[in-house]
Parts: structure tokens; sequence; C-alpha cells
């Protein structure tokens, strides 16, 4: 066990930095929600009336749980779907590094490229678009508590999605196109009240729809809670599906998970 | 001497092909030994078994004392494996990998040292990317006896190499060899099987046709000698009387005069044509 959380630790030191020194990667991890938020944050820039809250505002939220979503779900079901094709996979299982190091590696960097995410998107939702910084100890613990539910149960489906691409070069297609999908119809882009309620209906099973209304409950504050369709932030049922992902996740991912590709028989 | 290695009647299929079909193998502690057989023969399927990469169908398989598909990490830690094809960890430098891999195993080597043994001193802060591809095997061979294993697995090791890269990695395996290593090995190569190991077994069509010492392998060493010069060629049992009569007979110098024995090669290509008549 204490192996474990040493090469764990040792393996995401080494995960990060193979991460930044990938510019390809990084440039495709980091670019689209800091992007998408100037671009959206730009265009759009009325307020919803009697709110005092501009739209701006609500895509920072919004990018903000795209952006973890990126950081941990595209980022590892791309990153594990090469590992598995370049001998990285086959060669620590050859070695006896605990295997678990392996995934604890993985998280923990993606952990570590998030924050970096949320703190650039932050930063512009800050000073380009007057997002304010939550004043209460109560929404410092809720943003916590989203932010590591939500990353570790976006994870975890990105360590199990990596096992669907036949190859590292599918890969990237593979993983983002859900990913693409979901973000439409999570209302990261596009108001939940501008989608017909089948579309509600299916990314409401999906964890970023409640990583972002957990999100907006954070940065939006009371006015802001008028927006959602039930006109609350629900955050015990954003907890609970939080929750359910991740153990759903754990499940797929130990149900699923391969340590040889499909040419390795 | 104690087993390494000990196989008997291992069987492995693919649907309806028989990979490996009913093959017996000892390896003992401290030897080389080269696996030669043709591409789709069951050489590696045979290794990744050893390895503990794959399952078998049947048959008893032991290697240092312990069945592969009840692998333990002490196990592994006994253990080198050189992969065939590897590109991973493109963008760490050399030294930060063997640092790295160093700290898997319980009695690994110092990083440092074991990059100056196969060869990577200069190359050890360059980013394992723009290595060149034999420089990539020895970072793949680094990482293989890293932990100090009793047992060395080399699947391939030189495919694509240039004859001076080839020699060099020689070196490199036989200093491995020099310092008690068990180290098996597979390879098209038959002049790298007769330079490193010192018994090689053919494997042809998933069973094990011929195994000695690379010297006298299939008979070689017993097979008529062939005795040719400018105007003639005899095959004969006692090439010394063939060349002393042609001495007496040019009276002095044999004009074209070469003796020679059936080389590795032909030896080998006889065995794997055999099995398939």
């Amino acid at each position: 066990m204490s192996d474990t959380i040493a090469l764990g630790l040792s393996r995401a030191g080494l995960e990060t930095r193979m991460f930044f020194r990938e510019k390809d990667a990084v440039i495709f991890t980091f670019s689209f929600p800091i992007i998408l938020l100037v671009l959206f944050g730009s265009i759009f820039a009325d307020q919803f009336k009697g709110t005092g809250i501009t739209v701006s505002q609500v895509y920072t939220a919004g990018l903000i749980g795209a952006g973890v979503m990126g950081a941990a779900f595209q980022n590892l079901g791309i990153g594990i779907a090469i590992d598995r094709e370049d001998g990285t996979l086959k060669r620590l299982a050859g070695t006896p590094m605990p295997r678990s190091a392996y995934f604890v590696g993985k998280m923990l960097s993606s952990l570590v490229i998030a924050l970096l995410e949320v703190l650039i998107l932050l930063a512009i939702g800050v000073f380009l678009y007057g997002l304010d910084l939550p004043t209460e100890f109560s929404a410092w613990v809720t943003l916590t508590w989203v932010l590591v539910l939500g990353l570790a149960g976006a994870a975890l489906l990105g360590i199990a999605a990596s096992s669907l691409p036949r190859s590292a070069k599918s890969a990237a297609a593979v993983i983002s196109m859900p990913f693409v999908v979901l973000q439409f119809i999570s209302g990261v882009y596009i108001p939940f009240t501008e989608l017909p309620p089948w579309l509600i209906n299916i990314s409401s099973v999906f964890p970023l729809k409640w990583m972002c209304q957990g999100l907006r409950s954070v940065f939006l504050g009371e006015e802001g809670a008028q927006l959602e369709l039930t006109g609350s932030y629900e955050l015990g049922r954003v907890a609970l599906v939080l929750a359910a992902w991740l153990i759903g996740g754990l499940v797929l991912c130990l149900m699923t998970f391969r340590w040889k590709g499909r040419r390795d028989g | 001497m104690t087993t390494a290695i000990h196989v008997r009647g291992l069987t492995k299929r693919y649907g309806d092909v028989r990979a490996i079909d009913g093959l017996d193998l000892e390896i003992r502690q401290g030897e080389v030994f080269a696996i030669l057989g043709p591409n789709g023969a069951g050489k590696s399927t045979t290794v990744e078994i050893l390895e503990g990469y794959r399952k078998r169908d049947s048959g008893e398989v032991r290697v240092l004392g312990v069945d592969p598909q009840k692998a333990t990490r002490e196990w592994r830690a006994k253990l080198g494996i050189v992969l065939q094809t590897a590109n991973d960890a493109a963008e760490l430098t050399v030294r930060e990998t063997i640092r790295h891999f160093a700290g898997y195993y319980p009695a690994s080597g110092d990083p440092d040292e074991v990059i100056a043994k196969v060869g990577l001193t200069e190359k050890a802060d360059v980013r394992i990317r723009k290595l060149s591809g034999g420089q990539r095997r020895r970072v793949d061979v680094a990482l293989g006896v890293i932990g100090n294993p009793e047992l060395v697995f080399l699947d391939e090791p030189t495919t694509g190499f240039d004859p001076e890269a080839r020699r060099q990695f020689w070196d490199l395996i036989k200093g491995l060899a020099a310092e008690g290593t068990t180290i098996v090995l597979t390879t098209h190569y038959l002049d790298e099987a007769e330079a490193l190991a010192g018994r090689v077994a053919v494997i042809a069509q998933g069973r094990i046709v011929a195994e000695g010492d690379p010297a006298t392998l299939g008979g070689r060493a017993a097979a008529k000698a062939r005795v040719s010069w400018l105007d003639g060629v005899i095959e004969t049992d006692t090439p010394t009387e063939t060349v002393l009569e042609l001495a007496a007979r040019f009276d002095g110098e044999i004009p074209g005069l070469a003796v020679t024995r059936p080389t590795l090669e032909d030896i080998y290509l006889t065995l794997i044509e055999a099995p398939r008549v």
C-alpha cells in the first residue's frame, strides 16, 4: 500500500512532466475551453433580465466544468489509448510496479492539469467578464467537492473509455466526439431553456450537466438559481449523481480495462 | 546447475491455429539461450507465456520456480523484459526514465552505472524521442536490467540495426552474460545466435525441431565438408586428406581452394523446411 502511494506520486510527477512536454496535447487540452470562453463571452455580452448576471458569466461557470472534464475524461481517454499502443502499458505490466500506481499517477496528473485550467478560466471570468469570486466559506466548500467528485468521476470514465478506440490514431476522434456532443446538451454552450426535453433527459444521465450546475451555484449565487430549469441548483442531486458516476466509473474501469492492445492478442 | 526455465508439453491455440503444439524447454541458470524460428513459428508467443503476458492452454511452465500465470511482484522483480517494439516515454530523458524505473525494484542498480553500462552516458540528458533506433534499444535494455534481474528476456533485440550497432549491442549482451545473468533471446539472425548463445533451439510450427550447441546443431559438425577448387568440388568426411591429394596433384598451391562446412543458416533452413513435408 505504501508502495502504491509512493510510486503513484512518482508516476504523477512523471506523467505531468510528459504532458507538459508534449506541446500538441497541452494545446489540445487547454485551448478549447479558453478560446471558446473568450469567443462566446465576447459575442454574448447581454444580461439575463432582473438578475444582474451576464451570459459570459454563465459561460465561465459552464466552461470550467467542460475544462475539468476535458483534462480528466478527454485527456485520459486519449492518453491511455496511446499508452496502450506505444508499449507503455506492456512495459509497466512487466515490472513489479503495483498496477494501481499507474492509475494514481494518471488521476493525480489530471488533477494538476484541471486545477491549472480552472485557474486560467477563472482569471478570464474575473478580469474580462466581471465574475465575482465567492465570498462565503460554504461556496468554496461546494466548489471543492464539485470539482473533486466531478474530476474523479470524469477521470474514471476516461480510463474506461480508453479501451474503446481501436488505435491511438483514432483515439482523439472516438473520445472527443461524445465529449463535444455532451457539452452541447449539458448546458455548457446552450442554455437548457433552448433545448428540447428529450435532450435534457439524455444529458441528465451524464456527470457534466451536474458538474456545471454545481459550479453555477458557486459563481452565480442565489440570483442565478431562477435561471435553472427547476429554479434551484439542486446541490443534493448534484452530489448524488456525481458520486454515482464515481462508483460506476470505478466498476466500469475494473471490468473493462485492458493492459494489452488489440493487436497483442 | 539449477533450472531457470522449465517447460513441458506447452500448447496454445488461437482459434483453429495451433500456435504452440507440445513444446518442451529446459534452460539453466546462467546460460545464454537463443530461440530461432521463422515468423509465426511461435517464438514470441512462447516468450510472452514465459514472461507472464499470455495464458497457456495446457502444459507445465516454471520460470525461476514460479508459474508465470501466478506472477507476483517479487517474481517480476527478478525478471527483466526487453520488449520487441516500444516507443513510450518519448518526452522523457534517458536518465529520468531509468531513475523512475529503478524505483519499481527492491534491489535496483545505480541508474548512472546502468546508463554507462549500455553506453548512453553522453545521451543521459537527451529526450528519448531524439535517440537513434539503436540507442532507443539500449534504453530498453537498461530498463530491462535496472532491477538487477536474474533472468532477462530479449525479443528480437537487433532488428533494424546497422552492422556496427549490432556488434556493439552484442558486446553489451556478452557483458551481461559474463555477470551471470540468464539470457533468453529470440532472433531471426543466425549469426547473432551463434555469436551470443551457448545453446539454441529452433522452433517451427509450434515445436522445437532441434536444440543444442550452435556449432553442432542438427548434425552440423558431423556433416560432410565441401572441398572446392578452380575446376572441381568434392564432398567428403576427410577434407584434410583430399586437400593433401590435391596439393600433390597441383604440385603446390591449389587454385581457388575453399573448404567449407554447412553454415548454421544451411542447417537452420533444412530444419525449418523438414516438418512441412
